[in-house]
């Protein structure tokens, strides 16, 4: 259950990431590589898992397979909590800083600024 | 009961690795992928960038797996921080998972980059045969 937990959280991110391709503002693509990294090291526990026990792989108990998915979902969360940690440090979009230093509203004055430049030597060349 | 840190140890490898080339490349004429730059130079994903590729997966992978191993009591708070190294019985059970299942991760993530990084380079090879007609 974790390991198809993490390949359906992967296959997700990955066509969320493909459907933004190039662009990667929201960095979904650091998602993309844990759910992989984790749903290919889970596969090789699941194959060792099975080499172990295989009548019992196949049928599990649904209590196991509870706690398992509630793994799934916890290590998915996991996952999406150090994606989110990672965004806000790299901020590609300025949000952060803005919100925090309000350098938009600066860095917007300084576009207009510019602009009005721009204008004013067109107009006087 | 420890096999995440087969892969952890790579990862930590890797990131070196990246970090090494990344400063080599930066007085390389070596070019990012980008459709401009194809026309006069060489289509060509930096190693650099390859490899942190390579280390993500790794670091992704081997995360999410220690949180499991925390999950399951594997992981504890005190020293020695694995509560399979207390004892020595445990404590040969665990090197045994670790030789065994833990190389076997970091050999299958290793595999699965190299065919990512081949069938990259086999692309961008193409990209680059293809810019000369285009531009003709």
């Amino acid at each position: 259950m974790t390991l198809l937990t993490a390949v359906f959280a992967a296959i997700i991110c990955t066509v969320i990431w493909y459907r933004n391709a190039p662009e990667d503002e929201m960095k979904v693509g650091i998602l993309c590589w844990i759910y992989w990294g984790a749903s290919l090291m889970w596969f090789v526990d699941a194959v060792f898992e099975y080499m172990e026990l295989p009548s019992e792989f196949f049928n599990p108990a649904p209590a196991d397979m509870l706690n398992d998915f509630f793994l799934g979902l916890s290590a998915v969360a996991v996952g999406l909590i150090v994606w989110l940690i990672i965004l806000l440090i790299k901020d590609p979009k300025g949000a952060v800083k803005a919100a925090l230093f309000g350098k938009k509203e600066q860095a917007d004055q300084g576009l207009q600024g510019g602009k009005r430049n721009e204008e004013r030597n067109k107009a006087n060349p | 009961m420890a096999c995440f840190l087969v892969p952890a140890a790579e990862a930590v490898i890797t990131t070196v690795a990246a970090k090494a080339a990344r400063s080599r490349e930066k007085g390389s004429e070596i070019r990012d992928v980008l459709p401009e730059d194809a026309a006069c130079g060489a289509v060509k994903i930096p190693l650099s960038r390859r490899l942190t590729w390579l280390s993500n997966l790794l670091w992704g992978g081997s995360g999410l797996l220690a949180f499991e191993h925390l999950w399951h009591g594997e992981i504890v708070p005190w020293f020695p921080f694995l509560s399979a190294a207390s004892n020595p019985a445990d404590a040969a059970e665990m090197l045994h998972e670790m030789s065994t299942a833990g190389v076997s991760m970091a050999a299958l993530v290793t595999v699965v980059w190299m065919g990512v990084t081949a069938v990259t380079s086999l692309k961008g090879r193409r990209l680059s045969a293809f810019r000369p007609k285009l531009k003709a």
